[in-house]
């Protein structure tokens, strides 16, 4: 009875506690919105942090979205060629990474390499109370530190995204064009026409701005509540990384859901 | 406002995280020009002291006044402004890690004023040069030893010219030597700069030999202050038992527990 | 200072081929430099039967891609679908131009072929098409097959 009661408590404990922590992560979201004027005012501290976030993750993109594209040319013409429709690669190659591979993979491997490394930083400047002694020298650690990471992650996630995508096409088109030997012509041409810029890039765009947001927004948070003591640390930056993968594969399918229903 | 020559006053204040009460009544004032110790055995509220001195926290009843501004009823912008007169050095320095030690003494020139570069590159080495670590100005603060990380914390906290210093355990984890160079550089800098200096401390010897005045706290409260010499010859029990480092008095060796026998009898029933 | 500046050369490098990454997708993936909506004129025909039409579809002549399908709407007057194109400015047609819904291969999507007639007076903004046919709907051609060799068995019969 006791152990039910007991299991009854720790549950609601844990629910009243994640929605606390919800209603602190959307006021410290609108803190840092409302003090990113800094931002605008010295560029160059958010263009400090899209060089750790966006430059430091290019070559973990490039290569993986390499891939991704080179599997899927492969596995697109293994299937495609059963039913005589080779030429089609292209938009097969295409339509899935710009509409979900790219955005989704990107932001995953985002979350991963940049994400994890923003909620270490912030958690390990709190835990040595760097953001304390900040605050004493009158400088709000919000615009000075948190506000530009969020901003570098929000303009770096849509651009990994495309060039994830970018260098998929190309490897799809390497595997398909120039091992297999599938028409180059065709495959650029059913390419274009199947791939529309409104409906499927800019739509892809979207999605990516909408998971830089949700993965920065996870990291400096994770970061700026992470207990200050070493276990505190890593266990934040585990979180960041659970939390932005799961709310981008649920951030995905809604917007995909709103965006290509009945298209 | 009565005219007093304190620069802080501390005014009947308490303080509690949430039912834990951790100042009870504090009264204390600190004269401009001196450098004071507020000392006392570990988790005795000196650091929240600090803190609401500072503006980091607000006391739950009572009144913090700095140069005559009560600290807690100032809105954003103006603890900010007065801020920018604090200084405080954080226990193990909480240098930037992302910047040299040249960029951390610079940081809050960059931050507040407009002076050109040329300008802060000499004021910086200036300061740098005071603690003795001009020539380490392109170190990252990972390369620094304890005590040289502290110097250069101590050359960031006076980077403005501060009226008010304040020191958290500035003393924790150093040799006996940097012990002494801190201590002789917060001496030096306070009466270099006129300004007015706030060391929390347990490092009885340390502090005894620097400051003009000294606050006893215990349990959240101030218990005895004088002079140095009058500490030292306190025959308050509190007091003397810290000065001279006994094991057992006023202060508990053991924390708050249960009968000892019906522990651990208890136990096999758990 | 140095390192100021490497840092900004890279920022800037990588802004730069996100940008450029963006422009591939669109000129090079996506369809953005052969067509686009700004500059184009709107033209209406009614169908009996749309088929498989959607939105966004092609509308080609002589094979070349002129325009796209804007919208889809049931008139309940003439009961009858209404299908609104959008045709790049750069191509004029004559008035008496008709319009048809035909399907790329066997089983590919459905789109709109325009023929051109010999009216010298070309379409306006907003016109309607005058002559259409329908989409083949395969369920009717087979029926009307069968329907036709049972009359033709009839008559054999006889």
């Amino acid at each position: 009875m006791t152990a039910l009661i007991n299991f009854l408590e720790n549950l609601g404990g844990r629910a009243t506690g994640s929605v606390h922590r919800l209603g602190f992560a959307s006021r410290f979201l609108l803190l840092t919105l409302r003090n990113s004027g800094l931002c605008l005012r010295r560029f160059s501290l958010v263009a400090r942090e899209i060089y750790f976030a966006g430059v430091l993750s290019l070559i973990i993109i490039l290569v993986s979205g390499l891939f991704v594209g080179m599997v899927l040319g492969l596995q697109g013409y293994d299937t495609l060629v059963r039913y005589g429709s080779s030429s089609a690669l292209g938009v097969l190659v295409a339509l899935s990474l710009v509409r979900e591979l790219g955005p989704v993979v990107a932001g995953l491997l985002f979350a991963s390499r940049a994400g994890s490394a923003i909620t270490a930083e912030i958690g390990l400047m709190k835990a040595t109370e760097q953001l304390a002694a900040m605050e004493m020298m009158a400088v709000d650690p919000i615009a000075r530190v948190i506000a530009p990471r969020f901003w570098a992650g929000v303009i770096s996630m849509p651009l990994l995204a495309a060039m994830f995508s970018g260098m998929g096409v190309f490897g799809g088109y390497l595997v398909g064009v120039r091992l297999i030997g599938v028409d180059e012509g065709s495959f650029w041409s059913q390419m274009q026409d199947a791939v529309d810029f409104q409906e499927d890039i800019l739509n892809g765009v979207i999605k990516s701005v909408v998971f830089g947001i949700a993965v920065s927004w996870i990291a400096v948070f994770e970061g700026y509540d992470a207990p200050p003591t070493a276990e505190g640390v890593s266990g934040a930056t585990t979180r960041t990384v659970v939390n932005s993968s799961l709310s981008i594969l649920a951030l995905d399918f809604m917007l995909t859901a709103f965006m290509f229903r009945g298209a | 406002m009565p005219a007093t020559d304190n620069l802080v006053e501390v005014e009947n204040v308490n303080f509690a995280y949430d039912s834990r009460h951790i100042l009870k009544g504090v009264n204390l004032g600190i004269r401009r020009g001196q450098v004071v110790a507020i000392m006392g055995p570990s988790g005795c509220g000196k650091t929240t002291l600090l803190r609401l001195i500072g503006g980091a926290l607000r006391p739950t009843q009572g009144e913090v006044r700095v140069n005559g501004e009560a600290v807690a009823k100032l809105g954003h912008d103006e603890l900010f402004a007065l801020r920018r007169k604090m200084g405080m050095l954080f226990q193990f320095g909480a240098l930037f890690t992302d910047l040299s030690c040249y960029d951390n003494v610079a940081f809050q020139m960059r931050e507040h004023t407009d002076m050109p570069e040329e300008l802060i590159d000499d004021l910086v080495l200036m300061k740098l040069q005071a603690v003795g670590l001009r020539g380490a100005h392109r170190l990252m603060p990972s390369e620094l030893s304890g005590g040289m990380a502290r110097r250069v914390a101590l050359a960031r906290t006076t980077a403005l010219d501060p009226m008010l210093i304040m020191y958290d355990e500035p003393f924790a984890g150093l040799d006996p030597v940097s012990m002494g160079v801190i201590g002789h550089l917060i001496r030096r800098l306070n009466d270099s700069l006129g300004a007015t200096s706030i060391i929390v401390t347990h490092d009885v010897a340390e502090a005894l030999g620097l400051v003009d005045h000294v606050f006893f706290m215990s349990e959240g409260a101030i218990v005895t202050e004088g002079t140095p010499d009058e500490l030292r010859a306190s025959d308050k029990p509190p007091a003397h038992q810290f000065v001279y480092g006994e094991t057992d008095g006023p202060m508990p060796f053991h924390y708050p527990a249960d009968d000892y026998a019906r522990d651990l009898h208890a136990t096999e029933g758990r | 200072m140095m390192k100021r500046k490497a840092l900004d050369l890279w920022v800037g490098v990588f802004v730069a081929m996100g940008l450029g990454a963006l422009l591939f997708l669109a000129l090079k993936v996506g369809n953005l430099a052969s067509f686009s909506a700004a500059e184009a004129y709107l033209i209406k025909a009614n169908f009996d039967n749309i088929g498989g039409l959607k939105k966004r579809a092609p509308v080609k002549s002589a094979g070349v891609v002129v325009g796209r399908v804007e919208d889809i709407v049931f008139d309940t007057e003439t009961y009858e679908a209404t299908v609104a194109m959008s045709i790049d400015r750069r191509y004029g047609f004559p008035k008496d131009t008709s319009a048809k819904i035909l399907t790329a291969g066997l089983l590919g999507e459905q789109y709109v072929g325009l023929a051109a007639g010999g009216d010298t007076v070309k379409l306006k903004d907003g016109e309607k098409l005058k002559i259409t046919q329908s989409a083949v709907v395969l369920e009717n051609l087979i029926s009307q097959f069968l329907f036709d060799k049972a009359a033709d068995g009839g008559k054999d019969g006889k």
